[in-house]
Protein backbone atom coordinates (compact mmCIF):
# COMPACT_ATOMS: atom_id res chain seq x y z
CA UNK A 1 0.00 0.00 0.00
CA UNK A 2 1.23 3.62 -0.99
CA UNK A 3 0.11 6.59 1.48
CA UNK A 4 0.02 9.84 0.09
CA UNK A 5 1.79 11.82 2.98
CA UNK A 6 0.53 15.42 2.99
CA UNK A 7 3.42 16.57 2.93
CA UNK A 8 5.97 14.11 1.96
CA UNK A 9 4.04 12.59 -0.95
CA UNK A 10 3.41 9.46 -2.02
CA UNK A 11 5.20 6.72 0.57
CA UNK A 12 5.73 3.33 1.06
CA UNK A 13 3.30 1.70 3.77
CA UNK A 14 6.45 -0.07 5.07
CA UNK A 15 7.37 3.07 6.53
CA UNK A 16 4.63 3.11 9.01
CA UNK A 17 3.49 1.70 12.00
CA UNK A 18 -0.57 0.88 12.74
CA UNK A 19 -2.54 1.96 15.79
CA UNK A 20 -6.13 2.02 14.96
CA UNK A 21 -9.01 3.41 14.92
CA UNK A 22 -9.06 7.12 14.29
CA UNK A 23 -11.49 7.67 17.39
CA UNK A 24 -8.92 6.81 20.03
CA UNK A 25 -7.71 10.25 18.99
CA UNK A 26 -11.17 11.18 21.14
CA UNK A 27 -9.77 10.70 24.35
CA UNK A 28 -12.55 10.90 26.99
CA UNK A 29 -12.52 13.47 29.68
CA UNK A 30 -11.51 11.89 33.18
CA UNK A 31 -13.41 14.16 35.01
CA UNK A 32 -16.92 12.89 33.85
CA UNK A 33 -18.85 11.00 36.45
CA UNK A 34 -18.78 8.10 34.12
CA UNK A 35 -15.28 8.34 32.94
CA UNK A 36 -14.26 4.47 33.96
CA UNK A 37 -17.19 3.30 31.67
CA UNK A 38 -16.26 5.60 29.46
CA UNK A 39 -12.59 4.87 29.17
CA UNK A 40 -13.44 1.36 28.99
CA UNK A 41 -15.33 1.99 25.76
CA UNK A 42 -12.55 4.08 24.47
CA UNK A 43 -9.88 1.74 25.66
CA UNK A 44 -11.49 -1.60 24.23
CA UNK A 45 -14.37 -1.14 22.12
CA UNK A 46 -14.12 -0.66 18.09
CA UNK A 47 -16.56 -0.67 15.52
CA UNK A 48 -14.64 -2.48 13.35
CA UNK A 49 -16.20 -1.70 9.96
CA UNK A 50 -16.02 -3.46 6.43
CA UNK A 51 -15.74 -0.63 4.49
CA UNK A 52 -14.29 2.74 4.74
CA UNK A 53 -12.01 2.95 8.10
CA UNK A 54 -10.43 6.21 9.36
CA UNK A 55 -7.51 4.94 11.41
CA UNK A 56 -3.74 6.38 13.16
CA UNK A 57 -1.11 5.56 11.06
CA UNK A 58 2.65 6.72 12.31
CA UNK A 59 5.44 7.90 10.04
CA UNK A 60 8.26 6.10 12.35
CA UNK A 61 10.92 5.47 9.41
CA UNK A 62 10.04 9.14 8.10
CA UNK A 63 8.88 12.50 9.88
CA UNK A 64 7.24 10.90 12.68
CA UNK A 65 4.39 12.33 11.97
CA UNK A 66 0.68 10.71 12.85
CA UNK A 67 -1.59 10.94 9.90
CA UNK A 68 -5.22 10.14 9.73
CA UNK A 69 -5.54 7.46 6.48
CA UNK A 70 -8.75 6.63 5.87
CA UNK A 71 -8.76 3.14 4.09
CA UNK A 72 -11.44 0.88 2.43
CA UNK A 73 -10.76 -2.33 4.98
CA UNK A 74 -12.26 -4.71 2.16
CA UNK A 75 -10.01 -3.33 -1.02
CA UNK A 76 -7.07 -1.92 0.79
CA UNK A 77 -7.90 0.88 -1.22
CA UNK A 78 -7.19 4.55 0.58
CA UNK A 79 -9.13 7.44 -0.15
CA UNK A 80 -7.66 10.02 1.94
CA UNK A 81 -4.53 11.43 4.16
CA UNK A 82 -4.81 14.12 6.54
CA UNK A 83 -2.29 14.87 9.14
CA UNK A 84 -3.54 13.75 12.72
CA UNK A 85 -2.73 17.18 13.87
CA UNK A 86 -5.13 19.23 11.52
CA UNK A 87 -7.78 16.39 12.62
CA UNK A 88 -7.35 17.17 16.60
CA UNK A 89 -7.47 20.52 15.99
CA UNK A 90 -10.46 20.82 14.18
CA UNK A 91 -12.00 18.66 16.65
CA UNK A 92 -11.27 21.29 19.59
CA UNK A 93 -8.30 19.46 20.64
CA UNK A 94 -4.51 21.42 21.84
CA UNK A 95 -5.41 25.10 21.05
CA UNK B 1 -22.97 -41.92 4.82
CA UNK B 2 -21.79 -44.40 7.12
CA UNK B 3 -18.29 -45.63 6.35
CA UNK B 4 -16.45 -49.33 6.71
CA UNK B 5 -13.57 -51.27 5.47
CA UNK B 6 -16.15 -53.62 3.39
CA UNK B 7 -17.91 -50.11 2.31
CA UNK B 8 -14.27 -49.21 0.83
CA UNK B 9 -13.60 -53.13 -0.62
CA UNK B 10 -17.14 -52.78 -2.43
CA UNK B 11 -17.55 -49.40 -3.68
CA UNK B 12 -13.96 -50.06 -5.20
CA UNK B 13 -15.45 -52.98 -6.97
CA UNK B 14 -18.00 -51.19 -8.75
CA UNK B 15 -16.95 -48.18 -10.07
CA UNK B 16 -17.55 -45.79 -6.67
CA UNK B 17 -21.06 -45.40 -7.62
CA UNK B 18 -22.67 -46.01 -4.57
CA UNK B 19 -21.35 -42.99 -2.17
CA UNK B 20 -23.96 -40.91 -1.64
CA UNK B 21 -23.50 -36.83 -0.32
CA UNK B 22 -21.77 -36.47 3.41
CA UNK B 23 -24.45 -34.57 4.90
CA UNK B 24 -28.20 -33.98 3.38
CA UNK B 25 -29.15 -30.14 1.92
CA UNK B 26 -31.87 -29.25 3.81
CA UNK B 27 -34.21 -26.55 3.82
CA UNK B 28 -34.37 -24.61 6.74
CA UNK B 29 -37.42 -25.31 8.72
CA UNK B 30 -39.39 -22.64 10.22
CA UNK B 31 -38.04 -22.57 14.15
CA UNK B 32 -35.09 -24.58 16.14
CA UNK B 33 -34.30 -24.80 20.13
CA UNK B 34 -30.70 -23.59 18.64
CA UNK B 35 -29.69 -22.02 15.67
CA UNK B 36 -25.35 -21.54 15.05
CA UNK B 37 -25.05 -18.92 13.06
CA UNK B 38 -21.32 -20.01 10.84
CA UNK B 39 -20.50 -23.63 9.73
CA UNK B 40 -17.04 -23.13 10.36
CA UNK B 41 -15.20 -25.62 12.51
CA UNK B 42 -16.56 -23.85 15.75
CA UNK B 43 -20.04 -23.95 14.29
CA UNK B 44 -19.97 -27.85 13.74
CA UNK B 45 -18.71 -28.71 16.39
CA UNK B 46 -20.75 -27.16 18.98
CA UNK B 47 -23.45 -28.57 16.85
CA UNK B 48 -21.90 -32.08 17.03
CA UNK B 49 -21.70 -31.87 20.98
CA UNK B 50 -25.35 -30.22 21.82
CA UNK B 51 -26.54 -33.19 19.77
CA UNK B 52 -23.54 -36.17 21.41
CA UNK B 53 -23.07 -34.51 24.54
CA UNK B 54 -26.51 -32.48 25.16
CA UNK B 55 -29.00 -34.71 23.50
CA UNK B 56 -30.07 -30.96 21.89
CA UNK B 57 -30.52 -32.09 18.10
CA UNK B 58 -33.47 -29.92 17.16
CA UNK B 59 -30.56 -27.49 15.67
CA UNK B 60 -29.74 -25.80 12.63
CA UNK B 61 -26.13 -24.57 11.65
CA UNK B 62 -26.31 -21.69 8.83
CA UNK B 63 -23.85 -20.72 6.70
CA UNK B 64 -23.41 -17.90 4.31
CA UNK B 65 -21.45 -19.94 1.75
CA UNK B 66 -19.94 -23.11 2.42
CA UNK B 67 -19.17 -25.31 5.29
CA UNK B 68 -15.66 -24.84 5.86
CA UNK B 69 -15.09 -21.94 3.52
CA UNK B 70 -13.44 -19.94 6.00
CA UNK B 71 -10.66 -20.17 8.74
CA UNK B 72 -10.99 -23.80 9.26
CA UNK B 73 -9.85 -23.77 5.65
CA UNK B 74 -7.47 -21.38 6.01
CA UNK B 75 -4.92 -22.10 8.82
CA UNK B 76 -1.70 -23.75 8.99
CA UNK B 77 -3.63 -26.66 10.87
CA UNK B 78 -1.35 -26.84 13.97
CA UNK B 79 -2.51 -28.07 17.69
CA UNK B 80 -0.75 -27.48 20.49
CA UNK B 81 -1.69 -26.93 24.26
CA UNK B 82 1.56 -24.91 25.33
CA UNK B 83 -0.06 -21.75 26.79
CA UNK B 84 0.86 -19.75 29.95
CA UNK B 85 -2.26 -18.53 31.98
CA UNK B 86 -4.70 -20.06 34.48
CA UNK B 87 -7.74 -19.17 32.22
CA UNK B 88 -6.10 -20.55 28.90
CA UNK B 89 -4.24 -23.79 29.45
CA UNK B 90 -6.30 -25.64 30.76
CA UNK B 91 -9.25 -24.89 28.18
CA UNK B 92 -6.67 -25.70 25.47
CA UNK B 93 -5.07 -29.19 27.03
CA UNK B 94 -9.21 -30.10 27.08
CA UNK B 95 -8.75 -29.20 23.24
CA UNK B 96 -5.62 -31.15 23.00
CA UNK B 97 -7.06 -34.16 24.68
CA UNK B 98 -9.88 -34.04 22.37
CA UNK B 99 -7.97 -33.45 19.47
CA UNK B 100 -6.29 -36.77 20.27
CA UNK B 101 -9.61 -38.78 20.66
CA UNK B 102 -11.19 -37.21 17.52
CA UNK B 103 -10.91 -39.75 14.76
CA UNK B 104 -12.21 -42.39 16.64
CA UNK B 105 -15.45 -40.53 18.23
CA UNK B 106 -17.17 -38.78 14.87
CA UNK B 107 -15.04 -41.79 12.59
CA UNK B 108 -13.91 -39.91 10.23
CA UNK B 109 -10.75 -39.85 9.55
CA UNK B 110 -8.92 -36.39 10.10
CA UNK B 111 -5.13 -37.48 10.10
CA UNK B 112 -4.06 -36.10 13.53
CA UNK B 113 -0.45 -36.36 13.95
CA UNK B 114 0.83 -35.62 16.67
CA UNK B 115 4.71 -34.96 15.40
CA UNK B 116 5.49 -32.85 18.75
CA UNK B 117 6.30 -28.94 18.58
CA UNK B 118 10.03 -27.30 19.20
CA UNK B 119 9.83 -23.58 20.05
CA UNK B 120 13.13 -22.51 20.04
CA UNK B 121 15.08 -19.86 22.50
CA UNK B 122 18.13 -17.65 21.35
CA UNK B 123 18.64 -16.01 24.90
CA UNK B 124 19.14 -16.72 28.38
CA UNK B 125 15.91 -14.52 29.17
CA UNK B 126 13.86 -16.62 26.70
CA UNK B 127 15.07 -19.96 27.93
CA UNK B 128 13.55 -18.86 31.75
CA UNK B 129 10.78 -17.82 30.10
CA UNK B 130 10.54 -21.48 28.02
CA UNK B 131 11.31 -23.05 31.82
CA UNK B 132 8.45 -20.83 32.94
CA UNK B 133 5.86 -21.76 30.50
CA UNK B 134 6.82 -25.32 30.80
CA UNK B 135 6.19 -26.01 33.84
CA UNK B 136 2.83 -24.18 33.87
CA UNK B 137 1.57 -26.68 30.97
CA UNK B 138 2.75 -29.73 32.94
CA UNK B 139 0.54 -28.17 35.90
CA UNK B 140 -2.10 -28.21 33.79
CA UNK B 141 -1.71 -31.92 32.58
CA UNK B 142 0.18 -31.11 28.93
CA UNK B 143 3.53 -32.10 28.54
CA UNK B 144 6.89 -29.99 28.23
CA UNK B 145 10.75 -30.84 27.86
CA UNK B 146 13.59 -28.21 27.57
CA UNK B 147 15.64 -29.01 25.21
CA UNK B 148 19.48 -27.68 25.33
CA UNK B 149 21.23 -26.87 21.91
CA UNK B 150 22.57 -30.64 21.40
CA UNK B 151 18.74 -31.67 22.11
CA UNK B 152 17.89 -29.67 19.45
CA UNK B 153 20.52 -30.29 16.72
CA UNK B 154 19.77 -33.79 17.19
CA UNK B 155 16.14 -33.51 16.10
CA UNK B 156 17.55 -30.47 13.56
CA UNK B 157 20.51 -30.31 12.17
CA UNK B 158 20.07 -28.11 9.52
CA UNK B 159 19.03 -25.30 11.46
CA UNK B 160 21.09 -22.48 11.22
CA UNK B 161 22.41 -22.60 14.52
CA UNK B 162 25.17 -19.72 14.74
CA UNK B 163 23.06 -17.25 13.65
CA UNK B 164 25.38 -14.17 14.28
CA UNK B 165 22.75 -11.98 16.07
CA UNK B 166 20.34 -14.54 16.86
CA UNK B 167 22.16 -18.62 18.26
CA UNK B 168 19.74 -21.20 18.94
CA UNK B 169 20.38 -22.01 22.48
CA UNK B 170 17.69 -24.60 22.91
CA UNK B 171 14.02 -25.10 22.98
CA UNK B 172 10.88 -25.71 24.36
CA UNK B 173 9.22 -29.17 22.69
CA UNK B 174 6.00 -30.11 23.35
CA UNK B 175 5.36 -34.10 22.28
CA UNK B 176 1.73 -33.90 22.16
CA UNK B 177 1.51 -31.12 19.78
CA UNK B 178 1.15 -31.70 16.43
CA UNK B 179 -1.17 -31.25 13.00
CA UNK B 180 -4.77 -32.03 11.65
CA UNK B 181 -5.77 -32.08 8.25
CA UNK B 182 -8.08 -29.38 8.28
CA UNK B 183 -10.84 -29.54 6.03
CA UNK B 184 -11.33 -33.09 7.55
CA UNK B 185 -12.39 -31.49 10.75
CA UNK B 186 -15.22 -29.50 9.54
CA UNK B 187 -16.19 -32.35 7.21
CA UNK B 188 -16.19 -34.85 10.32
CA UNK B 189 -17.83 -32.56 12.49
CA UNK B 190 -20.52 -32.12 9.42
CA UNK B 191 -21.24 -35.38 8.82
CA UNK B 192 -21.44 -36.14 12.91
CA UNK B 193 -24.00 -33.52 13.62
CA UNK B 194 -25.71 -34.43 10.41
CA UNK B 195 -25.75 -37.95 11.38
CA UNK B 196 -27.38 -36.85 14.80
CA UNK B 197 -30.62 -34.84 12.48
CA UNK B 198 -28.92 -31.35 12.74
CA UNK B 199 -29.84 -29.18 9.40
CA UNK B 200 -26.78 -27.88 8.02
CA UNK B 201 -28.04 -25.21 5.85
CA UNK B 202 -25.44 -23.41 3.29
CA UNK B 203 -25.78 -20.52 0.69
CA UNK B 204 -28.11 -19.12 3.55
CA UNK B 205 -26.30 -15.29 5.23
CA UNK B 206 -27.97 -14.41 8.09
CA UNK B 207 -29.17 -10.83 7.60
CA UNK B 208 -30.72 -9.61 11.43
CA UNK B 209 -31.26 -10.65 14.12
CA UNK B 210 -35.27 -10.39 15.71
CA UNK B 211 -34.88 -8.78 19.15
CA UNK B 212 -38.27 -8.14 20.83
CA UNK B 213 -38.04 -7.06 24.75
CA UNK B 214 -34.32 -7.58 25.03
CA UNK B 215 -34.92 -11.38 24.09
CA UNK B 216 -33.96 -12.97 20.75
CA UNK B 217 -36.62 -14.50 18.68
CA UNK B 218 -34.50 -15.75 15.35
CA UNK B 219 -32.54 -14.81 12.62
CA UNK B 220 -33.43 -12.85 9.49
CA UNK B 221 -31.56 -14.61 6.49
CA UNK B 222 -31.68 -15.16 2.83
CA UNK B 223 -33.99 -18.03 2.74
CA UNK B 224 -36.65 -16.60 5.17
CA UNK B 225 -37.07 -15.80 9.13
CA UNK B 226 -35.97 -19.04 11.01
CA UNK B 227 -36.80 -18.79 14.72
CA UNK B 228 -34.86 -20.24 17.33
CA UNK B 229 -35.11 -20.03 21.37
CA UNK B 230 -31.05 -19.62 21.13
CA UNK B 231 -28.80 -18.10 18.34
CA UNK B 232 -25.18 -18.98 18.75
CA UNK B 233 -23.13 -16.68 16.84
CA UNK B 234 -19.86 -18.53 15.67
CA UNK B 235 -18.71 -16.48 13.07
CA UNK B 236 -14.76 -15.31 13.81
CA UNK B 237 -13.55 -12.87 11.54
CA UNK B 238 -16.63 -11.37 11.02
CA UNK B 239 -18.09 -10.87 14.39
CA UNK B 240 -18.35 -7.42 14.64
CA UNK B 241 -20.39 -7.76 11.15
CA UNK B 242 -22.83 -9.93 12.56
CA UNK B 243 -23.01 -9.02 16.10
CA UNK B 244 -23.60 -5.56 14.75
CA UNK B 245 -26.88 -6.16 13.95
CA UNK B 246 -27.57 -6.83 17.40
CA UNK B 247 -25.91 -3.66 18.52
CA UNK B 248 -23.16 -4.84 19.90
CA UNK B 249 -19.80 -3.29 19.70
CA UNK B 250 -16.94 -6.15 20.58
CA UNK B 251 -13.44 -5.98 21.67
CA UNK B 252 -12.23 -7.01 18.51
CA UNK B 253 -10.69 -5.75 15.64
CA UNK B 254 -10.11 -8.00 12.38
CA UNK B 255 -6.46 -8.67 10.83
CA UNK B 256 -5.71 -10.55 8.39
CA UNK B 257 -3.23 -12.98 8.60
CA UNK B 258 -0.97 -14.49 5.75
CA UNK B 259 0.18 -18.23 5.21
CA UNK B 260 2.07 -19.64 2.53
CA UNK B 261 3.18 -23.50 1.27
CA UNK B 262 6.08 -24.25 -0.80
CA UNK B 263 6.25 -27.19 -3.59
CA UNK B 264 6.30 -30.36 -2.55
CA UNK B 265 9.54 -31.60 -1.13
CA UNK B 266 10.73 -35.35 0.07
CA UNK B 267 10.38 -35.42 3.55
CA UNK B 268 12.48 -33.18 5.70
CA UNK B 269 10.72 -31.61 8.27
CA UNK B 270 8.99 -33.99 10.62
CA UNK B 271 7.82 -31.78 13.39
CA UNK B 272 6.61 -27.76 13.96
CA UNK B 273 9.49 -25.35 14.59
CA UNK B 274 8.89 -22.09 15.62
CA UNK B 275 11.40 -18.91 15.50
CA UNK B 276 11.61 -17.55 18.68
CA UNK B 277 14.24 -14.62 17.24
CA UNK B 278 11.08 -13.57 14.64
CA UNK B 279 8.09 -14.30 13.67
CA UNK B 280 8.05 -17.32 11.65
CA UNK B 281 6.78 -21.18 11.66
CA UNK B 282 7.10 -23.95 9.77
CA UNK B 283 5.92 -27.52 9.23
CA UNK B 284 5.91 -29.97 6.36
CA UNK B 285 2.51 -31.28 5.40
CA UNK B 286 1.45 -35.15 3.93
CA UNK B 287 1.80 -33.99 0.56
CA UNK B 288 5.79 -32.62 1.10
CA UNK B 289 4.59 -29.34 1.27
CA UNK B 290 6.54 -26.67 3.38
CA UNK B 291 3.40 -24.76 5.41
CA UNK B 292 4.74 -21.62 7.11
CA UNK B 293 3.53 -18.65 8.45
CA UNK B 294 4.00 -14.95 10.54
CA UNK B 295 2.94 -12.23 11.33
CA UNK B 296 -0.68 -10.39 10.87
CA UNK B 297 -0.28 -7.47 8.36
CA UNK B 298 -0.80 -5.31 11.14
CA UNK B 299 -3.66 -3.33 9.74
CA UNK B 300 -7.63 -4.05 9.83
CA UNK B 301 -8.56 -5.80 7.16
CA UNK B 302 -11.16 -8.39 5.91
CA UNK B 303 -9.52 -8.63 2.46
CA UNK B 304 -8.48 -12.28 3.04
CA UNK B 305 -5.29 -11.34 1.40
CA UNK B 306 -2.58 -9.93 2.52
CA UNK B 307 0.42 -7.22 0.93
CA UNK B 308 4.25 -7.85 0.24
CA UNK B 309 6.09 -6.37 2.91
CA UNK B 310 4.64 -9.13 5.59
CA UNK B 311 5.56 -11.76 2.65
CA UNK B 312 9.05 -10.15 2.90
CA UNK B 313 9.13 -10.40 6.67
CA UNK B 314 7.98 -13.71 7.00
CA UNK B 315 10.47 -15.59 4.32
CA UNK B 316 13.24 -12.96 5.93
CA UNK B 317 12.76 -14.87 9.21
CA UNK B 318 12.59 -18.29 7.56
CA UNK B 319 16.09 -17.72 5.77
CA UNK B 320 17.60 -16.75 8.95
CA UNK B 321 16.47 -20.18 10.54
CA UNK B 322 16.48 -22.60 8.20
CA UNK B 323 18.85 -21.34 5.21
CA UNK B 324 18.01 -24.35 2.74
CA UNK B 325 14.57 -22.71 2.37
CA UNK B 326 16.34 -20.03 -0.55
CA UNK B 327 16.59 -23.27 -2.29
CA UNK B 328 12.60 -23.88 -2.26
CA UNK B 329 10.08 -22.56 -4.88
CA UNK B 330 6.89 -20.72 -3.24
CA UNK B 331 3.30 -22.43 -4.51
CA UNK B 332 0.68 -20.63 -3.32
CA UNK B 333 0.00 -17.89 -0.69
CA UNK B 334 -2.80 -16.89 0.97
CA UNK B 335 -4.76 -14.87 3.65
CA UNK B 336 -7.74 -15.63 6.36
CA UNK B 337 -9.55 -12.47 8.71
CA UNK B 338 -9.26 -12.67 12.32
CA UNK B 339 -10.89 -11.66 15.08
CA UNK B 340 -8.18 -9.97 17.44
CA UNK B 341 -9.26 -9.36 20.38
CA UNK B 342 -8.09 -6.48 22.81
CA UNK B 343 -5.71 -9.26 25.09
CA UNK B 344 -5.43 -12.00 22.91
CA UNK B 345 -7.51 -14.65 23.97
CA UNK B 346 -11.47 -15.46 22.99
CA UNK B 347 -14.85 -15.22 23.80
CA UNK B 348 -17.62 -17.78 24.58
CA UNK B 349 -20.13 -15.90 26.69
CA UNK B 350 -23.68 -14.67 26.93
CA UNK B 351 -24.53 -11.65 25.89
CA UNK B 352 -26.80 -8.81 26.93
CA UNK B 353 -29.32 -10.09 25.01
CA UNK B 354 -31.42 -12.95 26.17
CA UNK B 355 -31.23 -16.27 24.19
CA UNK B 356 -28.11 -14.72 21.86
CA UNK B 357 -24.68 -16.08 22.72
CA UNK B 358 -21.11 -15.00 21.17
CA UNK B 359 -18.28 -17.17 20.53
CA UNK B 360 -15.38 -15.42 18.97
CA UNK B 361 -12.16 -13.49 19.60
CA UNK B 362 -9.89 -16.31 18.57
CA UNK B 363 -7.31 -14.54 17.28
CA UNK B 364 -4.81 -16.82 15.43
CA UNK B 365 -5.24 -19.61 17.50
CA UNK B 366 -8.80 -21.06 16.42
CA UNK B 367 -7.89 -23.84 14.59
CA UNK B 368 -6.38 -25.78 17.79
CA UNK B 369 -9.56 -24.70 20.03
CA UNK B 370 -12.10 -26.17 17.52
CA UNK B 371 -12.97 -29.36 19.71
CA UNK B 372 -12.88 -27.54 23.02
CA UNK B 373 -14.43 -24.54 21.42
CA UNK B 374 -17.58 -26.41 20.43
CA UNK B 375 -17.68 -28.46 23.44
CA UNK B 376 -17.65 -25.39 25.90
CA UNK B 377 -19.82 -23.53 23.63
CA UNK B 378 -22.31 -26.63 23.48
CA UNK B 379 -22.08 -26.25 27.52
CA UNK B 380 -23.22 -23.09 27.59
CA UNK B 381 -25.97 -23.06 25.19
CA UNK B 382 -27.41 -26.36 26.95
CA UNK B 383 -26.65 -25.05 30.53
CA UNK B 384 -26.64 -21.60 30.78
CA UNK B 385 -23.36 -21.56 32.67
CA UNK B 386 -19.90 -21.89 31.07
CA UNK B 387 -17.71 -24.57 31.06
CA UNK B 388 -15.08 -25.28 33.98
CA UNK B 389 -12.76 -24.50 31.41
CA UNK B 390 -14.00 -21.58 29.99
CA UNK B 391 -14.93 -19.55 32.48
CA UNK B 392 -12.67 -16.39 32.22
CA UNK B 393 -13.52 -16.33 28.48
CA UNK B 394 -16.40 -13.49 29.32
CA UNK B 395 -17.33 -10.41 27.44
CA UNK B 396 -17.05 -7.97 30.29
CA UNK B 397 -13.68 -9.22 31.91
CA UNK B 398 -11.63 -5.84 30.53
CA UNK B 399 -14.38 -3.88 32.39
CA UNK B 400 -13.90 -6.08 35.78
CA UNK B 401 -10.36 -5.79 35.21
CA UNK B 402 -9.81 -9.30 33.95
CA UNK B 403 -7.64 -9.81 30.70
CA UNK B 404 -5.98 -13.12 29.85
CA UNK B 405 -3.03 -11.17 28.09
CA UNK B 406 -0.57 -14.52 27.25
CA UNK B 407 1.70 -11.73 25.92
CA UNK B 408 1.27 -8.79 28.24
CA UNK B 409 0.83 -6.71 25.06
CA UNK B 410 -2.39 -4.28 26.98
CA UNK B 411 -5.13 -3.33 24.40
CA UNK B 412 -3.23 -3.20 20.77
CA UNK B 413 -5.01 -6.55 18.97
CA UNK B 414 -2.10 -6.13 15.95
CA UNK B 415 0.31 -7.27 18.67
CA UNK B 416 -1.03 -10.11 20.10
Amino acid sequence: MIINHPILGPRDSQEFTYLGDATLIDRPDWEADDAAGQFHDYLYLRDNPAGEHRELWFHEQGDRSWLVVTRNTVTHEILNVELARDVARARGRSK
Amino acid sequence: MRYSGLKVIKEALTGHKGWRPTWRDPEPKKSYDVVIIGGGGHGLATAYYLAKNHGITNVAVIEKGWIGGGNVGRNTTIIRSNYLLDGNEPFYELSLKLWEGLEQDFNYNAMVSQRGILNLVHTDAQRDAARRRGNAMILNGSDAELLDVDGVRAMYPFLNFNNARFPIKGGLLHRRGGTVRHDAVAWGYARGADLRGVDIIQNCEVTGFKIENGKCLGVETTKGFIGANKVASCVAGSSSRVMEKAGMRLPIESHVLQAFVSEGLKPVLDGVITFGAGHFYCSQSDKGGLVFGGDLDMYNSYAQRGNLPVVEDVIEGGMALIPALGRVRMLRSWGGVMDMSMDGSPFIDKTHVDGLYFNGGWCYGGFKATPASGWCYAHLLATDTPHKVATEYRLDRFRRGCMIDEKGQGAQPNLH
